[in-house]
């Protein structure tokens, strides 16, 4: 088990390093920063000085070498337009998108197993089907459409829930929280639901999916010719089978539920990281975005690893096959 | 018989589909006593595993059962509602299938899976119930069975795991065991095990049992009678000593034939011709009649009824003489 972890760990940090590679080109196609940091008119001896004091008369694999021992150590650098340690910004913005995506997802995975369970438990009836084409909606309907639609729905024509925004906020310590006002829980509904629907429904249709086939099994037959309950049968027995292949998606949609957030943070003004993203695409920060991206890809290979130790717990099989593995 | 636990009387179950109804079981009759264990053997569609289905009531839409009766130890219980039909699968009759490999559930202790099974049916608390289930696996021959009830399925052998079947489908206390190929999946040296685990389980709690199979070593090893099925109807049924060393019919006669012995090796084993028709193609009169070899003209014709001869019953226009004497 511990072997297992160590050895997916070492991907993960295979996989980081070839971001980092990524990321760090970036400065160099980009133009040359001296020129995004100086005015017009500074002198090309002043020039060479800041090239000379930023390290860019280095080589480049030293440059490189420089730029992951830095990124190890969470230093992305100076924004280039809001002249603030790149770190300190996107830690400001951070508790904000990962609210709005853990919201996001609990709405997506309740919704999504319920609807799912439902569909394929009544598969006939008119519920089941009304979920099948709510799903079809989710499916297909781009993200910023639906979160203009409810913008229009809820805020322009009813007035119930504010159109952009985090509403009022809590510190604590460094961590700002919305969920501890009226404001800011009313705030946060519309983000999530536009942000967590695609999710739902694609957890939903999985669900529906998995379950028909686990409910079509030997172990399932046997478990009704040894007369357990239904409720035992559907709820014990299927569900849980069901769920093995749901929380690696689920888990392996968490990324991009936080990547997809940049839509969903700019149709409704959220002061999250995708906001500071897009602000920095605009402006050409380059700083902001190759942090941007290493952060996705951290929390992406982080989600991995934890779905890949979580498919141990819920599933005994691999954990005797990974122990005897090594 | 007053300790009959089965009866099944003119038993019918028909699948509805696109192209009509097939009826996979036509008329199937048998009784089996307390005790008893009755093999029931035919090639593969011949309605051997539908028929046991039907007796637990397991057969899904679009199948059903359209006729006959089954009745357990004299309660009627092919027309019970599905609740009450519930509580006599896993209580009163327990069932056995052929892959012990998928018949676990593999996200749970085998452990907790009996438990789950005697609490559903015995008014039992959570340790006395793990008690039994300790006791049970003892008693279906799992060695150190408070260390293994912890264990998971996949860490059970086929055989082992064909065990824990075995003491999920008996841990009620059932009347009747429905074994579905219980050894078809099996190692050939794990096969004898499980067969005489379940004659040593039906003599020791005077269950009777229902041995689905199409292998006749295992019929011959294992039960007192014999039902031979084709195309969904008992072509012959009798004292398993009887069928498999003078069979009547000329089904059981070719089935007989075709089994290899390793005795006289020199002898040509006997195939018969052809294959079992579909069920949306079953011939008119007797439903074998295209592959026998004695077939004459009656059997093309009507259905053949089931005979008594001596102990045995064969339904089969050969042994019914009265109107061949009348019409002469």
């Amino acid at each position: 088990m511990l072997a297992f972890t160590l050895r997916r760990a070492i991907q993960a940090i295979g996989v980081m390093i070839a971001v980092g590679i990524i990321s760090f080109s970036m400065f160099r196609f980009a133009g040359d920063p001296v020129n995004q940091m100086v005015s017009m008119d500074t002198s090309g001896a002043e020039r060479a000085a800041i090239r000379q004091s930023l390290g860019l008369d280095d080589p480049v694999i030293v440059q490189f070498g420089r730029y992951v021992a830095n990124a190890a150590q969470f230093k992305f650098g100076i924004s280039y337009q809001f002249r603030l340690p790149v770190t300190n910004l996107l830690m400001e913005r951070m508790p904000a998108t990962l609210e709005l995506a853990i919201c996001a997802t609990i709405f997506a995975m309740l919704g999504g197993i319920l609807m799912g369970v439902y569909s394929a438990l009544r598969r006939d009836t008119l519920l089941a089907h009304a979920f099948q084409a709510i799903s079809l909606i989710g499916i297909s309907l781009p993200t910023f459409l639906i979160g203009i639609l409810l913008i229009y729905l809820f805020s322009v024509t009813l007035g119930w829930l504010p159109s952009f925004g985090r509403g009022d906020v809590v510190h604590i310590g460094w961590w700002t929280t919305g969920l501890l006002t009226l404001s800011g829980l009313k705030a946060l509904i519309m983000p999530s639901i536009t942000l967590g629907l695609f999710q739902m429904t694609l957890i939903m249709r999985l669900v529906r999916a998995e379950m028909l086939e686990v409910m079509r099994t030997d172990y399932i037959r046997f478990a009704r010719a040894r007369g357990l309950t239904t409720r035992a049968i559907h709820f014990g027995h299927a569900l849980r089978n069901t769920l093995v292949p749901v929380i690696t998606v689920a888990g392996l949609q968490f990324g991009s539920v936080i990547a997809f957030a940049i839509i969903t943070e700019t149709v409704f003004q959220w002061p999250g990281m995708g906001l500071l993203f897009v602000q920095a695409v605009q402006n050409v920060d380059i700083p902001i975005m190759a942090a941007y991206l290493m952060m996705v890809s951290l929390i992406f290979v982080t989600i991995n690893l934890v779905v890949d130790i979580l498919y141990t717990i819920v599933d005994p099989r691999l954990r005797s096959t990974v122990s005897r593995a090594h | 018989m007053t300790d009959t636990v089965l009866s099944v009387r003119s038993l019918q179950v028909e699948f509805a589909s696109r192209r009509g109804t097939l009826r996979a079981i036509d008329g199937v009759s048998f009784d089996i006593a307390k005790g008893e264990v009755l093999g029931v053997v035919g090639e593969s569609g011949a309605g051997k595993s539908v028929t046991g289905l039907a007796v637990i009531g397991l057969i899904d839409p679009p199948g059903r059962i359209a006729g006959g009766e089954i009745h357990l130890a004299g309660t009627r219980i092919d027309n019970l509602p599905p609740e009450e039909m519930r509580r006599v699968r896993g209580k009163r009759i327990g069932m056995i299938f052929q892959d012990p490999l998928t018949s676990l559930n593999p996200l749970y202790k085998i452990g907790d899976q009996i438990v789950e099974t005697i609490r559903t049916h015995l008014n039992l608390s959570e340790l006395a119930a793990r008690r039994r289930a300790i006791d049970l696996l003892a008693e279906v021959g799992i060695p150190a069975p408070e260390k293994r009830i912890d264990g998971y399925p996949h860490e059970f052998s086929g055989g082992m795991r064909q065990r824990v079947v075995i003491a999920l489908a008996i841990c009620a206390e059932p009347e009747l065991i429905i074994a579905d190929e219980p050894t078809t999946a099996l190692d050939v040296s794990v096969q004898a095990q499980i067969i005489s685990l379940i004659k040593r389980l039906g003599r020791d709690h005077g269950t009777a049992v229902m041995l689905v199979t199409h292998d006749m070593g295992v019929i011959a090893e294992a039960s007192d009678r014999v039902a031979v099925m084709y195309a969904g109807r008992v072509a012959e049924i009798g004292p398993v000593q009887a069928v498999v060393k003078n069979p009547l019919h000329p089904y059981a006669k070719g089935l007989m034939g075709a089994i290899p012995t390793l005795a006289g090796e020199d002898k040509r084993l006997v195939q018969i011709p052809g294959s079992m028709p579909r069920l949306s193609a079953i011939p008119r009169g007797c439903s074998f009649n295209p592959r026998c070899a004695f077939a004459f003209d009656r059997c093309r014709v009507e259905r053949p009824e089931p005979l008594a001869q001596g102990a045995q019953s064969v339904a089969c226009h050969l042994y019914d003489n009265a109107p061949a004497e009348s019409a002469a």
